[in-house]
């Protein structure tokens, strides 16, 4: 009981902070400096329409090549968690049963649309809203659907290592050529900007994106199909 | 508008906490953290509001030239997209985690796992 | 005019916090999943009314679509182990 009152207490004196920012709080007028400078220049100096891709990719792109391995790194330990802990024999399998014959019909005609659904996410990330991770995302939830259709089925861990290695060090390298040939370490600018809108436009930035793109998604399939499986290999 | 999205993401906060601090079953006590991350994007998200303003891309409506005066701040909403992807891996891995606590516990009641209590 | 948006920030806060209480609170394991799942289909919508469409895609996605299938997972693996009928 005493914890329960202990908790209270506290979530109480955090409530009060919380209304404090609350009430206090004065939106801004106009936008601060180094939104309005992104405002500004994103268009000329990346060329995308999407200012959030341009930060994500280029202005913040070393922070995104550090999510991106704070991702892989999430995979591979929850891979080498999971391993260490064999399962009984007989209890294998999520529990799942079975999926029935409409799920198994209805995933062979959605999982190649969800593909390029994913895929046009993330080729269009400096245009329309969306971009690598969502992508990424929308790939990895193809995998779970294929799952979900047939619980016994088991992906390529090659594969999915390859893919997600292969993207990874292509990022990088490019990230490398930007240092070279542009103006900084994931410069944009390695490629022409092209026309404004367009979908070959905004330099390297499609590129990027959509090996993030691949690598989220092979990433998130990895740790989905880890949690899934008990087997060991 | 801000008011109501932000008051709404604060008590988000408080009741995954509380959810965390209460709950004894550790996938519960993980469902609570994900309430409160949930929220704690809803605020970061809610400061860079602006009444009257659209979202940062520059298409027709928006043109390049009155970009400043017509967008909103874009920087939060790069921040809280990068949150969701690490919250989505923090989740993992504590569920990676809880699971190998209970094959080696059978149990996933923490109260009953007092070792290293004091 | 303007009170469209408004009413529906409004609805989605009540919405919002009557299922993270019900994921705090619920009885089952699995309505606590769905609940939180619920909390962060809700949030998307709302980022979508603050104007933020990339965080609203990310959200809908991300937080409420493979988080909820995750814990599924590991809550099958432990029910198949016969464990976690609490």
């Amino acid at each position: 009981m005493i914890r329960k009152f202990a908790s209270v207490v506290l979530l109480l004196i955090l409530g009060y902070a919380f209304y404090s920012l609350v009430a206090g709080f004065v939106p801004d007028g106009e936008l601060n400096r180094s939104a309005a400078y992104y405002a500004e220049n994103t268009a000329r100096e990346t060329g995308a329409q999407n200012i959030v891709t341009a930060i994500i990719v280029t202005y913040r792109g070393l922070d995104t090549l550090g999510e991106v391995t704070v991702l892989f790194l999430t995979a591979a330990i929850v891979a080498q968690v999971l391993s260490h802990s064999r399962a009984p024999a007989g209890t294998r399998g999520s529990g799942f049963l079975p999926a029935g014959e409409l799920l198994e019909t209805g995933t062979r005609l959605l999982v190649p649309l969800i593909l390029l659904f994913g895929v046009y996410v993330f080729v269009n990330g400096h245009l329309t809203p969306g971009g690598g991770f969502q992508g990424g995302a929308i790939l990895a939830s193809a995998m779970l659907l294929l799952l979900l259709a047939d619980p016994m089925r088991r992906f390529s861990h090659r594969l999915i290592a390859k893919v997600e290695s292969i993207s990874g060090l292509t990022y990088v390298a490019l990230g490398v050529m930007g240092l070279v040939l542009a103006g900084g370490f994931l410069d944009n600018r390695i490629l022409p900007l092209g026309q404004f809108g367009a979908l070959f436009s905004a330099g390297a930035i499609p590129l990027i994106y959509s090996l993030i793109g691949l690598k989220v998604g092979a990433e998130f399939s990895s740790m989905l199909e880890s949690l899934e499986e008990t087997e060991d290999r | 508008m801000i008011t109501i999205a932000m008051t709404t993401g604060f008590v988000l906060i408080l009741i995954g906490l509380y959810g965390a601090l209460t709950n004894t079953n550790i996938l519960r006590m993980i469902v609570s953290f994900t309430i409160a991350s949930t929220g704690v994007n809803v605020v970061l998200v809610s400061v860079g509001y602006m009444p009257g303003r659209t979202a940062p891309i520059l298409d027709d409506a928006v043109p390049v030239g009155s970009a400043t005066t017509s967008i909103i701040d874009p920087i939060p909403q790069a921040l809280v997209l990068t949150a969701i992807v690490i919250g989505l891996g923090v989740t993992a891995l504590m569920l990676a985690y809880a699971y190998r606590l209970f094959r080696i516990r059978q149990t996933l009641d923490i109260s009953k796992i007092v070792e290293l209590k004091w | 005019m303007s009170n469209i948006p408004f009413v529906m920030a409004l609805l989605l806060a009540v919405a919002m916090i009557a299922a993270a209480l019900v994921a705090v609170r619920a009885t089952a394991t699995v309505g606590a999943v769905l609940a939180a799942g619920l909390v962060s289909l809700f949030a998307s919508v709302m980022f979508l009314l603050l104007a933020a469409p990339d965080v609203a895609m990310t959200e809908a996605a991300i937080g409420s679509g493979l988080t909820t299938f995750l814990f599924f997972f590991v809550m099958g693996r432990i029910r198949r182990e016969g464990g976690g009928n609490d």
